[in-house]
């Protein structure tokens, strides 16, 4: 996923720890391996047995700290949210709307939308997970599947610049009609202003030395 | 994918490609309104409108007094909060969460905390009488939120007296909040791991008086309200929303308990050890704003019980830590309520001022650099008194959070706005928004 050196956040701030050597890298998840455990083994079950496109959708399963995500093609999307929706042995009836993550290192991969859905019927969770290129930003919008969701990709679309296609209102959301940008991407500065105080500077927020 | 725009289409000429914008002239405008016969008004309640709840603006597109059209616009309170929090440590993060909803800043950090626990894998190792303290706390914000929630509603429609005594009894919550936290609000008491600190000397005696005059004080607004017949023809049949609508917008909380959903995630999904305490989920059928009404004031009295049942669990777990064992989470600190608010306890700084060097440099190490959590993603959720308020973690294996996303009840809940209101009169749109109670902060972060 990513791969960091040193051990300080702000570059070019004076490492004097002598750990600047220092090289971490963080790996993305793999698939699963089953049995899956808890009631995920029966969710992933009865989806590829609704869903008989199952295996062409879901890119990969993961399960991790008792959470499921299935990654789902971004042209799938739509077809996997209703099943999971309308089937019987599912009714993930709930949506909990969409919230974006951007991964930069993440190659052809950098937007990520997550989806968690939860199933009052059956007291059950899972979390739908879509990948995109920032050079395509586009997914089929869940409107028509979860009414809800509409303010939350109005959101994601406003912060991280998702398209969300057949979307019925695509605006910003949060930030003002004509600004630029989208600001929870990660080259997205935070900005923020050096504060003076009694006679030393503390730089802004984004600009202090910092831990990794 | 498409690249076609069918508001703006293009030519292309020697200078390169030109979009040309077509549509919205003020012609094709007033022959488009010079066609109806009705007498259309757009009216543009808020921002700064007294009834809207904080800064919230309402579009309302009326003919005569009946709305045709209901439209929100948010974003007037947006601080940008998950951004910030990207740039500082876990533990600083709790600091940010506790300001979105102001009015329920214990079930952000609670929220928030037990979903970085579960990121760190120590869920499990959290103590007992952490989880307690949590519980009491969060039952008093949750009383101190319908509080508002009650009496800023009634205000709205304008019934003056409840909000008197609906922020009488705040009040009393808060002090028990000073007392405990040394702040009133935006506490920052939760922390990963556990609490801040431990229960002060008199605290729980504190609590369990506090009950005593805030169920003997409910009844002033129960007698002021309940089976009132202004309130009741303001209310009822007002702001409808079925299960279906419920569910197809996300709605949680008490609007969702109003069509008689019995969805609760301290019985469904409990957390913080909801499952060894004794309380109901209260419900009614009604679907409208009187229901909600009813559910909030009846929830008050079950919060009272299971801050009564905290109170003997807390008796008993005297002397138990309230923070994890783990010496590389735990915030290294003793904190102590002094006259300015919460600080490092004398005996702390003493200690790693003048005895213990390993101590200043495990201080200073956790303080500055935090502490590092296993990269991947979580999602926990706890039940606020708006709903569903869930937390979305992702971490990257560094100290500071690589994306926290609220899942804000009031942000999803506001949208059955124009559910609610279409249809209706123009003095409903009021009953029907304090009826979801959203809290902006909470909605826009």
């Amino acid at each position: 996923m990513s791969e960091q050196n040193g051990m300080f956040g702000a570059s070019g701030s004076g490492d004097t720890s002598g750990f600047g050597g220092l090289e971490r890298s963080a790996a993305s998840f793999g698939s699963s391996e089953r049995p899956y455990g808890s009631y995920f083994d029966e969710v992933t079950d009865e989806l590829e047995r609704a869903y008989p496109e199952f295996n062409s959708a879901i890119e990969k399963v993961v399960i991790d700290r008792g959470e499921l995500t299935l990654h789902v093609k971004r042209e799938k999307l739509f077809d996997t949210a209703m099943k999971l929706r309308d089937t019987e042995s599912l009714r993930f009836e709930f949506c909990l709307g969409v919230n974006g993550v951007h991964y930069p290192e993440d190659k052809n991969r950098e937007l990520h939308a997550v989806y968690p859905l939860l199933s009052m019927t059956h007291n059950r969770r899972i979390r739908l997970e879509v990948s995109v290129p920032d050079s395509d930003p586009h997914i089929p919008s869940l409107v028509e599947v979860w009414a809800g969701n509409n303010w939350h990709e109005r959101e994601t679309w406003d912060m991280f610049g998702i398209i969300f296609d057949g979307h019925p209102g695509l605006t910003r959301i949060l930030m003002p009609d004509d600004w630029p940008g989208h600001p929870q991407r990660k080259d997205y500065p935070l900005g923020g202003i050096p504060i003076e105080y009694k006679g030393a500077t503390v730089p802004a927020p984004s600009e202090r030395r910092s831990y990794r | 994918m498409t690249t076609r725009d069918s508001y703006a289409s293009a030519t292309d000429t020697t200078e390169g490609r030109v979009y040309s914008v077509t549509g919205g002239d003020w012609d094709s405008l007033v022959t488009e309104i010079g066609q109806t016969k009705e007498e259309r008004v757009v009216v543009n309640m808020g921002p700064q409108h007294p009834s809207t709840h904080g800064v919230l603006r309402l579009v309302l597109e009326l003919e005569g007094e009946t709305i045709t059209e209901a439209r929100a616009g948010i974003g007037y309170l947006h601080t940008g909060i998950e951004k910030n929090a990207e740039y500082r440590t876990w533990t600083q993060g709790v600091t940010f969460v506790t300001r979105m909803d102001y009015l329920a800043p214990i079930f952000n950090e609670t929220a928030y905390c037990l979903s970085l626990e579960k990121l760190l894998g120590i869920t499990n190792d959290i103590p007992e009488r952490a989880s307690q303290i949590r519980v009491l706390m969060m039952e008093l914000n949750r009383i101190s939120s319908h509080m508002v929630a009650l009496g800023t509603g009634a205000l709205e429609l304008g019934a003056l007296s409840p909000m008197i005594f609906a922020f009488r009894e705040r009040e009393k919550v808060l002090d028990v909040f000073e007392m405990i936290s040394g702040l009133r609000m935006n506490m920052a008491y939760v922390r990963p791991g556990g609490v801040a600190q431990d229960l002060p000397k008199g605290a729980i005696a504190k609590v369990r008086e506090t009950v005593k005059e805030l169920r003997h004080n409910f009844k002033d607004n129960e007698k002021l309200l309940v089976g009132n017949t202004i309130w009741m023809m303001r209310t009822q049949g007002i702001g409808y929303l079925d299960l279906a609508g419920c569910t197809t917008l996300g709605i949680t909380g008490p609007v969702l308990r109003s069509t008689g959903m019995p969805w609760d995630l301290r019985k469904t999904e409990p957390y913080c050890g909801y499952e060894n305490y004794d309380f109901d989920v209260i419900t009614t059928d009604t679907c409208d704003v009187y229901g909600r009404f009813l559910i909030r004031m009846q929830e008050l009295e079950q919060s009272l019980r299971i801050i009564e049942q905290a109170c003997d669990k807390l008796d008993k777990s005297e002397g138990q830590p309230v923070m994890v064992a783990d010496k590389k989470i735990a915030w290294p600190s003793q904190l102590s309520v002094g006259s300015d608010g919460m600080g490092n306890s004398l005996e702390h700084i003493r200690e790693i001022m003048g005895t213990s060097m390993e101590s200043l440099i495990h201080h200073f190490k956790l303080v500055t650099e935090g502490f590092r959590v296993p990269a991947g993603q979580a999602y926990a959720a706890v039940e606020s008194p708006r709903g569903e308020t869930g937390v979305h973690l992702v971490s990257d294996g560094g100290t500071r959070p690589y994306r926290v996303h609220f899942r804000e009840p009031s942000f999803n809940n506001l949208q059955a706005t124009s559910a609610m209101a279409e249809g209706g009169m123009i003095a409903d749109v009021i009953g029907a928004v304090a009826s979801i109670d959203p809290v902006m902060g909470g909605v826009d972060r």
